[in-house]
């Protein structure tokens, strides 16, 4: 029986086909012309599998693929060509590594016979993506196809999640193949899902029932691993307090009891403050990042800390753990709370509430309910968190934006969550929210950027134009890079070096790409701004005139202890 | 940074183009230098055999095996003292033959370094010794008294584990075991 033969492009095509991928976020070129070609028919008619959506920059492909990847769990794909098509992968490859989330880019590549010659268009892409990639990999022929692309998604979903980089030579586009599909979901020298050591469960377990101040460090890890009925089963059984990370806000819901807010710089009080009075620490799913602990040195000194991780190089890294249960928290969050006592401490969470009250005080209700001045982040965040319907997916671009945004949004259902935590990449949010409206199309999906980062994307305004992508855009204009000016007035005198920026008219150039735009100015028509852009179909920007120096508050300046943390910029001068 | 010891990492590495360099990066990305690496086919078809020395603090080296073996088709990393491993490099010693025939003591001291003669002409000798590294530096030092070192090069470490069974084979055994369950 002789087989048809197809070229290594429409091998390409079947191969992610058979991942199940249904959509693509790519950018044309010379290298990859045979892939596009074949896609051409994959794209439509009775062979149509895909949609293909043309993004503006090789960046936004790579953030529109992540944000698809994170609300939906399922590998994001970015399909770009050799050369600078492949360097501008590089960010968000670099972004998706350091937040742990699964996508494939699929590069062009010279033909295997002009490699190492300077070729026009090309670059060492697996050389340049190694360290920033979970898995790079060049296919050199088409019968190398099936095999790698499997082994990319199962190496880009699996165990903890990231970024896979497949470089593919034109030659092996055009050559013709005997296509078999391959399955991988094996490879022996990767240890995708370590087994459960159930010393180390007795060991957290004992831990936790001797405890009389617990608190857990909740982050993506749970989400990744859709254990989040699992946490709550744990949390409430050991009636445990827990703070989140910013990248795992909505593995607890808000509204939960026992949440008590975000950590971090600039998370919560009362979890910062506590973190110093807890006797046993459990962080579940999250890495110690040094925006959640500040000084190393001082950081949870007193309390005993267990380590929930799938990934082991995780554990020790930067807080020691006294005990480490390195395995998928689906598997070990049900293990431990199966063996622990019903858990009481209600005095010890009660004890968090003066805390959170002095915060509510201080800091949250003069930003989200301010009474006079120019319009504030905070309050903006809070205007649209309380019109959004609950299963709204929030998108942050990075700076003040992100951190108002994270502080004041509501999170009600899992997977609620897109920002650029660990790279910090301004420009991620307008490409993300796109990724994200495609992954979850009855999902509102509200995008929160300021004036800095809007700019630094700005093209991809052109896809939602085209695809008429139903982002929510909330430009928080402020005439300022607003982080770095913050950090400028608080910690380098006031010199506020290159911070302002001049920038051009938002209304003209919404009115350009034939997206609907409102300004607002004032405070008494913004909930009704908020409900008119909720209520439009489609795309829609809604810009505000942000107070220029409002300051993201509470702080622990960098470096510093946890427990520093300052609820007014006045604290910094004690 | 005082309590910097000598350590060896024993990695085996998947087949695969590009592992040699991953590796490194990681020893790159901490400013740590490698002293000496030595690359071949192991005893597992298929599986090649990375020994690499550094210098570094156990914390410090306990974090680079981790982030080597998390390399997606790193088999298996795993760091050593040298009290671990029993342990072979070589040293190459090209000297001068007139000075070696002039004076006595430099054959002299070949021979109590237990150190070999193995090619000799009219221009230049060569020596070659076998041992740890202290010895062959040792021996280097001994010649370049006499001032007869033209050129001097030594091995990268080449070691195996002192334990009973190689811990990657079990380990492959394992999976390879989990695979047909």
């Amino acid at each position: 029986m002789k087989q048809k033969q197809i070229t290594g492009s429409e091998a390409l095509m079947l191969a992610l086909q058979a991942e199940g991928v249904r959509t693509i976020f790519g950018y044309p070129g010379g290298s990859i012309m045979p892939v596009y070609d074949a896609l051409y028919d994959y794209t439509r008619g009775e062979k149509k599998a895909f949609d293909h959506i043309l993004v503006r920059h090789e960046q936004g492909a790579t953030h529109a693929a992540e944000g698809y990847a994170r609300v939906t769990g399922r590998v994001g794909v970015a399909l770009v060509t050799s050369g600078p098509g492949a360097t501008n992968t590089l960010t968000g490859v670099a972004d998706a590594m350091l937040d742990s989330t699964p996508i494939v880019v699929i590069a062009g590549q010279v033909p295997i016979g002009a490699l190492g010659t300077d070729a026009f268009q090309e670059v060492d892409l697996v050389g340049v993506a190694q360290p920033i990639s979970k898995w790079s990999y060049q296919i050199r022929h088409a019968e190398d196809v099936a095999w790698a692309v499997s082994r990319a998604f199962y190496i880009a979903r699996s165990g903890r999640p990231g970024p896979v980089v497949l470089d593919f030579p034109k030659n092996a586009q055009t050559e013709k193949v005997n296509y078999e599909p391959k399955h991988v979901d094996f490879v022996r020298s990767y240890v995708a899902y370590p087994t459960l050591d159930p010393n180390a469960v007795a060991q957290a377990v004992a831990l936790i029932n001797h405890s009389q101040r617990p608190l857990a460090l909740v982050g993506q890890g749970v989400e990744l691993g859709n254990a989040q009925q699992e946490l709550k089963d744990f949390l409430e059984k050991a009636d445990i307090p827990a703070g989140r990370t910013m990248l795992g806000l909505s593995a607890l819901p808000s509204n939960h009891p026992l949440n008590v807010g975000m950590l971090g710089m600039h998370g919560n009080y009362a979890p910062n403050l506590k973190e110093q009075e807890c006797d046993v620490l459990i962080a579940i799913g999250m890495r110690f990042s040094d925006r959640v602990t500040g000084n190393l040195k001082t950081y949870a000194k007193q309390a005993k800390v267990i380590h929930l991780d799938i990934d082991r190089s995780e554990i020790d890294k930067n807080v020691k753990a006294d005990v480490a249960v390195v395995a998928d928290c689906k598997e070990s969050l049900p293990a431990i709370t199966a063996l622990i006592d019903k858990g009481h401490h209600k005095a010890w969470r009660d004890s968090f509430l003066p805390l959170a009250e002095k915060e509510r005080q201080k800091v949250i209700e003069p930003a989200i309910h301010p009474k006079e001045g120019p319009l504030l982040m905070g309050e903006v965040v809070n205007a649209v968190a309380e019109a959004a319907p609950d299963n709204a997916i929030l998108v942050t671009d990075v700076g003040q934006n992100q951190l108002f945004a994270t502080r004041y949004f509501k999170y009600h259902h899992q997977r609620s969550i897109c920002t650029s935590g660990g790279l910090g990449t301004m420009g991620y949010g307008m490409p993300a929210a796109i990724g994200a409206t495609f992954g979850a199309p009855s999902r509102t999906v509200c995008c929160f950027m300021g004036d800095g980062g809007f700019q630094m994307c700005i093209e991809e305004l052109g896809t939602i134009m085209e695809q008429q992508a139903p982002v929510k855009m909330i430009l928080m204009n402020n005439h300022y890079l607003g982080n770095v000016r913050q950090w400028q007035d608080m910690f380098w005198n006031r010199r506020k070096s290159f911070t302002r920026m001049m920038n051009p008219s938002y209304a003209l150039i919404a009115q350009g790409y034939g997206i609907p735009y409102e300004a607002v100015t004032e405070r008494e028509g913004l909930a009704d701004a908020v409900a008119r852009m909720l209520a439009t179909d489609g795309p829609y920007i809604m810009e505000c005139a942000i107070l220029e120096d409002d300051d993201v508050l509470p702080m622990t300046p960098p470096g510093m202890n946890v427990n520093d943390m300052m609820l007014s910029i006045e604290d910094k001068k004690k | 940074m005082e309590n910097k010891k000598l350590y060896t990492l024993l990695v085996y590495s998947e087949n695969i183009a590009g592992i040699l360099n991953q590796i490194t990066a990681v020893f790159t990305r901490r400013q740590v230098n490698i002293e000496s690496l030595n690359v071949s086919a192991s005893s597992i078809p298929g599986v090649h055999k990375y020994t690499i020395t550094a210098w570094s603090d156990e914390d410090q080296i306990v974090k680079i095996t981790r982030q080597i073996e998390k390399k997606i088709d790193v088999v298996k990393a795993n760091y050593f003292t040298d009290d671990q491993l029993f342990i072979r490099e070589s040293g190459l010693y090209k000297l001068s033959t007139p000075i070696v025939l002039e004076n006595p003591e430099v054959s002299r001291t070949i021979r109590r370094h237990d150190a070999s003669i193995i090619e000799v002409n009219p221009t230049y000798s060569i020596v070659m010794k076998y041992g740890v590294t202290d010895d062959i530096i040792s021996l280097y030092h001994a010649l370049d008294e006499f001032g007869c070192v033209l050129q001097y090069t030594r091995s990268g470490r080449i070691a195996v584990t002192r334990g009973m069974q190689e811990e990657v084979s079990k380990f492959l055994e394992q999976r390879e075991k989990r695979l047909t369950d």
